[in-house]
C-alpha cells in the first residue's frame, strides 16, 4: 500500500464525509428544531439527483441544471412540508416514522414511473471531468475535489448562520425552548418552514452532487439515509458540530475500510479468509463503529449542550 | 425526643446550573418518625433539591445518607427499593390503568421478582388485596376500578400518595401533595397525612402554610438554594430572616 | 364482559383461518391457501413486533432482521444437507434470540429517536452481511435446498399440512403472548410504556424487562422467518430489508397496537390490500404510500378498535 493510494482514498473519505454532512446537517436541524423524524429526507436527496440529471440532459448546461435542480428540490420539499408534514409536528415519533415511510414508498415509485427502475447515468461537463494535480504527485478527480470544496464551504456557511445571525439564534433558541420562542411572538410556522426548506436544500445539494458519481435509481436515498443515521448517532443528535464530526469519521472509516481492510486482513489471516471476510466486514464496519461509540457514549460524541 | 441517628442526612449538597446555584451547601437531617417540611419562595430550588433526593438529578458535590448508607449515586429505582419513596408534584400516574392497577403495580415492585411470565398479575391476591386496602385508607376505595385518567384531579393526587404507601416506604418524599386542590380536598389530605404522622417518616414540600404548620414537626426554609433556618413551627414563625424573606405581611 | 367478546373474536378468526384449505379446495383456488398462509406467517412476525412496540412502546424499526436470521438459519442448514425441522427451528430461535440479545443490549440503553435509528442501522448491517455471503447466494439469494421435515411427522413441502402447521404455531403464540402481557413481567413492560418515570419511581429498573421482551420478540420473529423461507422456497437478503421492517410495523399499527387480534387483522389487511393494488398496477406502491400516510394521520386506532369489546387488553 503506497502513500499516493492512501491519500487518494483519504480524499475520497473526505468527499463522502462532506456529502454525509450535508444530509446529516439537514436531518439534525429538522429534528433539533421541530422534533421531527423525517425518513423522507432521503427522498429529497433522490429528487435532487434525478432533477439534476434530467435537467442536464434537457438543457445541456450544467450551470443551468444545478441551480434549477436545487430550486426544484426545495419546491418539492416545501410542498411535502405543507401537505403532509405540518400535521406531524404534534405527533409522536412513531407516527412520524410511519408517515414518512409512506412518503418514501410514494417517491420511489413516482421516480420509477417517470424515469424507470434502471439506473440513470449522466456525464460531467468538460470543465469538471478532468483531474487536478495536487501535492505529493497525487492526482485527484476535479469533480470530487469540487464536492469537497462545496461541502466545506457549506459547513462554514452553516456555522456562520447558526452562530452569528439572528436566524441562527432563533434556530438555537427554538431547539432548546419551543414554547418560549413562540411566546416571544416569533412566527413559529414560518421558522419551521424556513428550517425545513434549508434542510431540503441541503439534501438536494447532496443529491445533485451525487448524481454523476453514485448510482441514480429508485431507493438510492434510503441507503444513504441509513448511513446518515449512523452519522447522527455517532455525532450526537441535534448538534451541527456532531453532524460534521460524525460525517467525517463515518466517511473516512467506510472508505478506508472498503479499500484497505481486505489487504490489511490478508497480512494477519490467510488470503482466502481475507477474501471471504474482508468485504463483509468492510460493509459492516461503520455499524460496528456505531455500536462501539454507543457502548461508551450513549448520547453520541458531541451531544448538544442544554 | 431521644437522640438517634437521623434516617436521612443531607450533607453540603450543591448543584449549579451554569452561574445559577440552585442548591447551595444544603445540609439537613430528618429523624425517623418525623414529619419534616421544606418551604421556600418560588425559585428557591425546591424542585432541584427534591430531584437530588429522589435520584433524578446528580449533585455537583455533597452526600446523601439514608439509614446510614451513602445513596448519592443511586438511581431512583434503587432508592425506592431501599425504602425512599416519592410522589410527584405534577401528577404522574398510569393514566390508562385503573386506580387499583396503579397501586397494585407499586405493591408488585416490592413483592419479589417480576420476572414471572405466565400467571396473570391481575389475579394475584397478594398484590390486589394490599392494593385495595391502601386505596381504602386514602379514601379511594370506591374508585378502584376507574381509569386513572378519569379520576378527578384531587383523586389523582390521592392516588399518588397511595402509590407511595404501597411501596412500604421508610421515608416518604411528598412533593406538593396538595397542588391544585381546593380547600375541602386539601383539608382531607391534611387529615389523612396527619393520621400517618409518627408511623411514617415524611418530607413534605408544600406551599400551603396551613398544612405545613398543622403537620410539620420541624420546618426547613429554603431561599435561593440555601437553608436559612431549620426549627419547630413556632421557631420558624418567629424567625425574622424567614419572615422577611418568605412569610410576608399576611401571616400572623 | 368485554374480554369474552374479544376471546370470541379471536376464536372466530382462527376458525375462519382453519376453514381456508377446504374452502380453497372447493373453489379450486389453491392460491388462497398460499395467500392466507403468507398472511399467518406475517401475523406471527407482527405479533412479535406488537409485543415490544404495542405493549412495550419500543419503536424498533429493524424487526425484519429476525425474519432474515430465522430464514437464513433454516436456509443455510438446508444448504448443508440438514433438513430436520427440530434442528432448523431450534437454530432459528437460538440465533434470533442471540442476535436480539446483542442488538438489544446496545440499543435499549438509548431511547426515542436514537433507538429508532439504531435498530434500523443494525438491521441494515445484517442486510449487507447477507449480501456479502456469496456462498449463500449473496445479493440474489438462493433457492431453499429442500423444505423442512419433522421426523416423519410433517413435511412442509405439502401445502395443506404446512398451512395447518403455521396455524397451530400462530394460535400457540397468540396464547403465549396473551399470558405474557398479563403476567407480572408483561404488566411492568406495559407500565414502562405508559409512564417510564413513574415505573422507575416505584422501584423497577426497566432495562432488563425491555431487553427480555426484545429477545422474546426476536425469537418469535425468527420462527416466522423459518416458516417464511419454507413459504417462499427462496432465501434472499431482502428478508431483512428496511422496507420489510416498515411493512411489519404497519401491520401492527393497522391492526391495532396492544391488542392480541390486531397483528392478525393488520397482516391480513395489508397483504390483501397489497395483493389488490398489485392486480391493478405494477406501480402499486405509489398508491400504498399515501394510503399508509392517511392511515397514520386519521386511523391510528387500527382495525381492532372497530370490533366489539373495544381496544383495551384485559
Amino acid at each position: 500500500m503506497n502513500l499516493v493510494l492512501f491519500l487518494e482514498q483519504a480524499l475520497n473519505g473526505l468527499q463522502l464525509g462532506v456529502m454525509l454532512f450535508l444530509m446529516a446537517a439537514g436531518l439534525t436541524l429538522v429534528f433539533g428544531i421541530m422534533n421531527l423524524v423525517n425518513l423522507a429526507h432521503g427522498s429529497l436527496y433522490m429528487v435532487g439527483a434525478y432533477l439534476s440529471v434530467a435537467l442536464f440532459k434537457l438543457t445541456g448546461s450544467y450551470l443551468l441544471a444545478v441551480p434549477l435542480a436545487l430550486v426544484g428540490t426545495l419546491a418539492v420539499g416545501m410542498i411535502v412540508e405543507l401537505v403532509a408534514l405540518r400535521t406531524l409536528y404534534e405527533r409522536d415519533h412513531l407516527d412520524q416514522v410511519l408517515a414518512t415511510f409512506g412518503l418514501i414508498l410514494f417517491f420511489n415509485e413516482l421516480v420509477a414511473i417517470l424515469w424507470g427502475r434502471a439506473a440513470l447515468y449522466t456525464t460531467l461537463p468538460e470543465w469538471l471531468s478532468g483531474q487536478l494535480e495536487l501535492f505529493a504527485g497525487v492526482r485527484y478527480p476535479t469533480y470530487r475535489a469540487a464536492i469537497i470544496a462545496v461541502g466545506l464551504a457549506v459547513a462554514v456557511l452553516l456555522w456562520y448562520v447558526v452562530t452569528r445571525t439572528r436566524l441562527g439564534m432563533l434556530i438555537r433558541a427554538g431547539a432548546s425552548n419551543r414554547t418560549m420562542v413562540a411566546a416571544l411572538g416569533i412566527n413559529i410556522r414560518l421558522l419551521y418552514t424556513v428550517v425545513f426548506g434549508f434542510g431540503a436544500a441541503l439534501a438536494g445539494l447532496a443529491g445533485l452532487m451525487a448524481g454523476p458519481i453514485y448510482t441514480v435509481q429508485p431507493g438510492m436515498g434510503e441507503d444513504v439515509l441509513i448511513e446518515v443515521f449512523v452519522v447522527i448517532v455517532i455525532g450526537g443528535i441535534g448538534s451541527i458540530r456532531g453532524a460534521l464530526a460524525g460525517a467525517l469519521i463515518v466517511g473516512m472509516v467506510d472508505t478506508l475500510g472498503r479499500a484497505f481492510l481486505k489487504p490489511a486482513l490478508a497480512t494477519i489471516v490467510s488470503p482466502t479468509a481475507a477474501e471471504a471476510a474482508g468485504p463483509a466486514l468492510a460493509s459492516m464496519l461503520i455499524y460496528l463503529l456505531m455500536a462501539a461509540v454507543l457502548a461508551v457514549r450513549p448520547a453520541g460524541l458531541f451531544p448538544p449542550r442544554g | 425526643m431521644s437522640e438517634q441517628a437521623p434516617l436521612l442526612h443531607v450533607d453540603s449538597l450543591s448543584k449549579a446550573f451554569g452561574a445559577l446555584r440552585a442548591t447551595d451547601q444544603v445540609t439537613l437531617e430528618v429523624r425517623a418518625g418525623e414529619t419534616h417540611a421544606i418551604i421556600g419562595p418560588n425559585g428557591a430550588g425546591k424542585t432541584t433539591l427534591i430531584g437530588q433526593l429522589a435520584g433524578n438529578l446528580q449533585p455537583d458535590s455533597g452526600h446523601i445518607r439514608f439509614a446510614g448508607e451513602d445513596i448519592t449515586r443511586l438511581a431512583p429505582p434503587a432508592r425506592s427499593r431501599k425504602g425512599l419513596a416519592r410522589s410527584f408534584q405534577i401528577t404522574s400516574v398510569y393514566r390508562d390503568f385503573t386506580a387499583l392497577d396503579n397501586v397494585a403495580l407499586a405493591v408488585q415492585a416490592h413483592s419479589g421478582s417480576s420476572f414471572r411470565f405466565w400467571r396473570p398479575a391481575r389475579r394475584d391476591r397478594t398484590l390486589r388485596e394490599p392494593a385495595r386496602t391502601i386505596l381504602d385508607e386514602v379514601g379511594l376505595g370506591g374508585r378502584a376500578d376507574v381509569l386513572a385518567a378519569n379520576l378527578a384531579h384531587g383523586e389523582q393526587r390521592q392516588l399518588e400518595i397511595a402509590m407511595v404507601l404501597a411501596t412500604r416506604p421508610r421515608l416518604m418524599l411528598l412533593d406538593e401533595p396538595m397542588a391544585g386542590m381546593g380547600t375541602d380536598e386539601s383539608q382531607r389530605i391534611v387529615r389523612f397525612l396527619g393520621s400517618l404522622k409518627g408511623r411514617h417518616t415524611m418530607i413534605l414540600v408544600e406551599h400551603d402554610m396551613d398544612a405545613v404548620f398543622a403537620l410539620a414537626d420541624r420546618i426547613s426554609v429554603l431561599v435561593y438554594g440555601r437553608i436559612v433556618a431549620t426549627g419547630t413551627p413556632a421557631e420558624i414563625r418567629a424567625n425574622p430572616e424567614v419572615r422577611s424573606a418568605y412569610l410576608g405581611e399576611d401571616e400572623s | 364482559m368485554r374480554s369474552s367478546a374479544r376471546t370470541v373474536t379471536i376464536f372466530v378468526v382462527l376458525a375462519a383461518l382453519a376453514a381456508v384449505p377446504p374452502v380453497a379446495a372447493l373453489l379450486g383456488q389453491p392460491f388462497y391457501l398460499d395467500l392466507f398462509r403468507r398472511i399467518m406467517i406475517f401475523a406471527i412476525a407482527a405479533l412479535s413486533l406488537n409485543l415490544i412496540l404495542g405493549y412495550g412502546g419500543m419503536v424498533s424499526f429493524g424487526h425484519a432482521a429476525y425474519l432474515g436470521i430465522g430464514g437464513y438459519a433454516v436456509g443455510i442448514l438446508a444448504h448443508h444437507g440438514i433438513h430436520d425441522g427440530f434442528v432448523q427451528f431450534g437454530a432459528a430461535i437460538v440465533a434470533s434470540a442471540a442476535v436480539a440479545l446483542v442488538i438489544g443490549a446496545i440499543s435499549i440503553r438509548t431511547s426515542g429517536v436514537y433507538f429508532i435509528m439504531i435498530t434500523l442501522a443494525f438491521t441494515q448491517m445484517l442486510f449487507y452481511l447477507g449480501i456479502s455471503l456469496d456462498e449463500y447466494g449473496g445479493d440474489d439469494g438462493m433457492r431453499l435446498a429442500a423444505h423442512t421435515r419433522f421426523a416423519g411427522l410433517l413435511d412442509l413441502r405439502d401445502p395443506t399440512p404446512f398451512y395447518y402447521f403455521v396455524l397451530v404455531i400462530l394460535a400457540g403464540l397468540l396464547y403465549l403472548v396473551h399470558r405474557l402481557v398479563g403476567s407480572r413481567f408483561g404488566i411492568v413492560l406495559r407500565a414502562t410504556k405508559s409512564n417510564e418515570a413513574r415505573t422507575r419511581a416505584i422501584g423497577f429498573s426497566p432495562y432488563l424487562y425491555k431487553l427480555a421482551a426484545f429477545v422474546i420478540a426476536g425469537a418469535m420473529c425468527g420462527v416466522a422467518g423459518a416458516l417464511f423461507v419454507n413459504q417462499t422456497a427462496y432465501l434472499t437478503p431482502a428478508f431483512m430489508s428496511w422496507t420489510r421492517s416498515g411493512e411489519i410495523m404497519f401491520m401492527v399499527i393497522l391492526g391495532g397496537m396492544a391488542t392480541l387480534i390486531g397483528p392478525v387483522l393488520g397482516a391480513a389487511a395489508l397483504l390483501l390490500l397489497e395483493d389488490l393494488l398489485q392486480s391493478w398496477t405494477e406501480h402499486w406502491q405509489i398508491i400504498l404510500g399515501p394510503v399508509l400516510v392517511l392511515v397514520v394521520l386519521f386511523a391510528k386506532r387500527g382495525l381492532a378498535g372497530l370490533l366489539p369489546g373495544g381496544r383495551r387488553h384485559e
